[in-house]
């Protein structure tokens, strides 16, 4: 099959690949830029294991061909840390213990990043249903509702550190 | 007792790892010249495989092998190895298939696409033959043999009985019977089951794997493959889930090693979705007959109950699990006679195995559901009836177990208090409660040794930090975490001064990993013994160094070297290793430690309690439940990781009511009809209560610092408490689970009707 030409900039760095343009966004994500913090854990866009923003949206990376955000800016729980400062929401993720096995934490920290940036003060239920497409086995939600409400509150602002 | 680590909220040891996409699971590993594998599997639930041809998919470009049954050494296996008829699974069968989804032939290849395809072009013939699908028909006589040997199908029996149960049933003033029907449940982690092999010529074999235990995945395997223990490594440095069904072999381990061993080049597979759902294990199904007599004020005498378990197509932990069931199903009662007659039987299903509470949230939901219809029956207070009969600090189950803490009464206190709270409930609300217990690890185990065991190893380095080298596995739950702050609390340095290592046999002690909630206990056991020794080793040297009157023994606190009753008078911790080592020809001090329990019985060392209240309201119209508060109040002794701990409150809470109102396995014709994300229905962020845990502190003497099982038992009592609300709400008791829509309202239609 004929290779495309896909121009996309992940966590601030600009990439040029020439990829099957039936290539997912995740596969590129994964397989060919090897950030593996990103994960997938199903074939029905229903886990949320592999949400990355595009674009300043929450988006399932399984769910988007690479070719689609040509272009793009993407950002993947590995370019949430800046020069080795967290970002708050993986500040109020480590003090709320809103992790465990760990395997859905990228793909929660996107969605929830991206619900904060779209709305600062966000109910506990905006909370929940900001976070209603990915599923954790794990932690039973509370303790990332916790966090996100923690960074709403402004616990993490800089003057407050 | 004053403690400095333990129980002040620290971050997970793997913390950063995790939250900047760091950890590096099996899912992620990359093996330079890795080949990807795949798994053809049955698409008949009994069958004789009569000729597998391979020929066409090996032709196609990028196939590098394909193997069979035949291409094994056709082994046996299962978990309880010293029991050899219960070891019946061939991971790739020579002669059967028992269930849709069994794997009956692997393909490695240069791409997953290739290995897909290749799947299409391997012909199998089948001779198809009957199947049965479920326990109570698969235990009659007229139905097929699934396998060799098990009269009417029966894999496992255990009998369970103490006491005189019919002279105390004659003494009851009330017998109530009922059936009740548990179901399935999939196990459901984020990360499938996964494994990368790499067998390379000089006779060694490396596996990555998501597994519970690498200890254990290190013994199979060398057994199934033929190799020396030591020379097969196990790597599991991040796991993705575990709930019970990541410590028996699977395919992807099992395959990925053959055609690695067939290559010499690693190969990987990664379950699908679909594959983890129709042929991994899930929890086990259950019919139970549950017979209990009591006094007219409530005093329990007897109780005798039958199980007929769906064991699925093998036996893996599924005897556990039917043990477990027998025992826990007294708990937490005194009862003068019990009775419990366990059948697992075989059916053409997927395999039934562990799953988080191991057979025990089974247990409570038929005998809580029954304890309230008693109480409501006798007019009773549903408090006070558990208060009544409920186990009590140094109990003892006659001929099983010897109960040391125990904080049941306080919780039931605790409860008891909030469902006042709460006041009036407006109608289709109600609150629903359960006891219930746990064990702090099974000392039975059928392994290789007939009991349990833990170990560590404690390293001081030149600068101080300490290396703490585990066999106990870390699936999420946080056990490096956990016994990390043991080690930093019993040797007087900070959290940030233990390195953990976990997940490798290559550098790991051995130990049978995680399972039944035993590391807090007996790996934190190992762990403390390892630690304690290192101390020893440095104070020996201060001693010498500081020369105190020998009347002061010496301590350490929070990196301080000091005499224990003057604390002002002492030397920094790093400058006593420092000196201690200088003299030590690069000698580092190292403390070993391991456990054993002793004079514990058969069962547990201990014993975790509590109760849980779950507020629900009805929708009288559809049915549906809506879960508003969970309040659990909790012993599990000393509380070590406090942000763990309601972790793992929270997750139980959430897999648990998923078992009690949403999750379910149908199956029709042998066939998994959801096997998928979609339609298995898991609790997501919006269904979940608000939750609060109300911690009982206990001192256990068996476990370190006072500590017990603080995880696996909270899965116990949240499908019983919501089963307890929906009676309390609507005045119906649904005795099958999961409690759907439509089981509610036929319920409310029947109540109508009479």
């Amino acid at each position: 099959m004929e290779k495309h030409l896909l121009r996309i900039t992940v966590n601030d760095r600009d990439y040029e690949l020439f990829i099957n343009p039936k290539t997912l966004l995740v596969e590129v994500i994964r397989d060919h830029l090897g950030l593996t913090g990103t994960k997938r854990g199903c074939e029905s866009s229903s886990c949320g294991c592999c949400t990355v923003i595009v674009e300043g949206m929450a988006v399932k990376s399984c769910s988007v061909l690479a070719m689609q955000v040509d272009g793009m800016t993407v950002t993947t729980s590995e370019g949430l840390e800046k020069n080795g400062k967290l970002d708050a929401i993986q500040k109020a993720f480590l003090d709320n213990g809103s992790y465990q096995c760990g395997f859905c934490t990228s793909g929660m920290l996107m969605s929830s990043k991206a619900l904060l940036d779209e709305n600062p003060s966000p109910s506990v239920m905006d909370i929940r249903e900001g976070i209603d497409g990915n599923l954790c086995r794990c932690t039973g939600y509370n303790s990332i509702v916790r966090a996100v409400a923690a960074v709403a509150r402004g616990d993490y602002r800089e003057d407050k550190q | 007792m004053k403690c400095n680590v333990i129980n002040t909220p620290v971050h997970n040891v793997d913390g950063i790892a995790k939250v900047t996409g760091r950890a590096t699971y099996t899912f992620d590993v990359t093996v330079p010249g890795m080949l990807f594998g795949k798994i053809l599997r049955s698409p008949h639930p009994h069958a004789r495989i009569k000729n597998i041809d391979a020929s066409a998919a090996l032709a196609l470009n990028g196939v590098r092998a394909v193997v069979t049954g035949k291409d094994t050494l056709g082994i046996k296996q299962g978990i309880w190895r010293r029991y050899k008829e219960l070891c019946d699974e061939q991971i790739l069968p020579l002669e059967k298939v028992r269930y849709i989804g069994e794997p009956v032939a692997a393909v490695a290849a240069d791409t997953e696409e290739i290995a897909e395809q290749a799947l299409d072009l391997i012909e199998v013939d089948y001779e198809v033959l009957p199947a049965v699908y479920d326990p109570m028909e698969a235990i009659k006589k007229e139905a097929p043999e699934i396998h060799e040997g098990f009269e009417r199908n029966i894999n496992v029996t255990r009998h369970i009985e103490w006491g005189d149960v019919d002279d105390a049933f004659d003494e009851a003033d009330y017998i109530r019977e009922d059936w009740f029907r548990c179901s399935g449940q999939a196990h459901a982690c984020m990360e499938t089951r996964c494994a990368v092999a790499s067998y390379t010529a000089d006779g060694k074999l490396a596996v990555w794997t998501s597994t519970q235990s690498a200890y254990y995945h290190q013994v199979l395997l060398a057994d199934v493959l033929g190799l020396k223990e030591s020379d097969v490594r196990v790597i599991a440095k991040y796991v993705g889930g575990g709930f019970g069904g990541k410590f028996e072999l699977d395919a992807a381990q099992f395959c990925s090693s053959v055609l690695s061993m067939k290559l010499c080049k690693p190969v990987k597979i990664v379950f699908t979705r679909e594959e983890d759902f129709i042929a991994s294990k899930r929890r086990t199904p259950m019919y139970y007959y549950v017979r209990t007599g009591v006094k007219k004020d409530g005093t329990f005498l007897a109780r005798e109950a039958r199980v007929f378990t769906d064991g699925g197509a093998y036996t893996g932990m599924g005897a556990t699990a039917l043990y477990l069931t027998g025992f826990f199903h007294s708990f937490p009662y005194k009862w003068r006679g019990y009775r419990h007659d366990g059948f697992r039987v075989y059916t053409n299903t997927l395999p039934s195995t562990s799953m988080r509470g191991f057979g025990t949230p089974h247990a409570t939901y038929c005998s809580e559901l029954q304890i309230d219809l008693i109480a409501k029956e006798l007019g009773l207070d549903r408090i006070e009836i558990r208060r009544k009969n409920g186990h009590t600090p140094n109990y003892e189950v006659p001929g099983q177990a010897t109960i040391a803490s125990c904080g049941l009464e306080q919780c039931l206190d605790e409860i008891e208090k909030w469902i006042k709270s709460r006041g009036e409930l407006p109608p289709n609300r109600g609150i629903g409660i359960s006891s219930y217990g746990f064990m702090s690890g099974g000392i039975f185990n059928r392994f290789d040794t007939p009991y349990s065991f833990s170990s560590a190893v404690v390293t001081i380095n030149y600068d101080g930090k300490v290396d703490l080298h585990v066999g106990a596995q870390d699936i999420g739950q946080g056990s490096n975490t956990t016994l990390a702050i043991i080690c930093a609390e019993d040797l007087g340095v900070r959290l940030e001064d233990i390195r953990v290592h976990s997940g490798d046999t290559a550098e790991c002690p051995p130990d049978l990993g995680a399972w039944g909630s035993r590391q807090t206990l007996m790996a934190g056991n190992a762990v403390k013994m390892a630690a304690g020794e290192a101390k020893r080793q440095l104070l020996e040297f201060a001693a010498a160094q500081m020369s105190p009157n020998i009347v002061y023994d010496l301590d350490i606190k929070d990196r301080w070297v000091h005499l224990a009753g003057r604390p002002e008078r002492g030397l920094d911790y790093f400058e006593v290793v420092k000196k201690a080592l200088r003299g030590k020809d690069g000698q580092r001090i190292m403390g070993r430690g391991y456990y054993t329990p002793h004079r514990k019985g058969m069962i547990s060392p201990a014993y975790s309690y509590g109760v849980q209240a779950l507020e629900i309201d009805v929708d009288p119209e559809t049915g549906k439940i809506k879960l508003l508060n969970c309040v659990t109040a909790h012993d599990c002794g000393q509380p070590i990781n406090p942000l763990g701990l309601t972790g793992q409150l929270e997750g139980a809470i959430s897999m648990a009511a998923g078992y009690g109102f949403l999750e379910d396995i149908p199956i029709e014709d042998g066939m998994v009809m959801n096997p998928n994300l979609v339609d298995y229905k898991l609790i997501r962020a919006p269904d979940m209560p608000e939750t609060e845990v109300i911690e009982i502190e206990t001192y256990e003497p068996e476990g370190p610092f006072g500590a017990k099982e603080a995880g696996e038992g909270l899965t116990n009592p949240t499908a019983a408490a919501l089963a307890t609300a929906v009676l309390d709400a609507v005045g119906v008791p649904i005795k099958e689970l999961p409690i759907t829509p439509e089981k509610v309202l036929n319920a409310l239609k029947e109540k109508k009707a009479q």
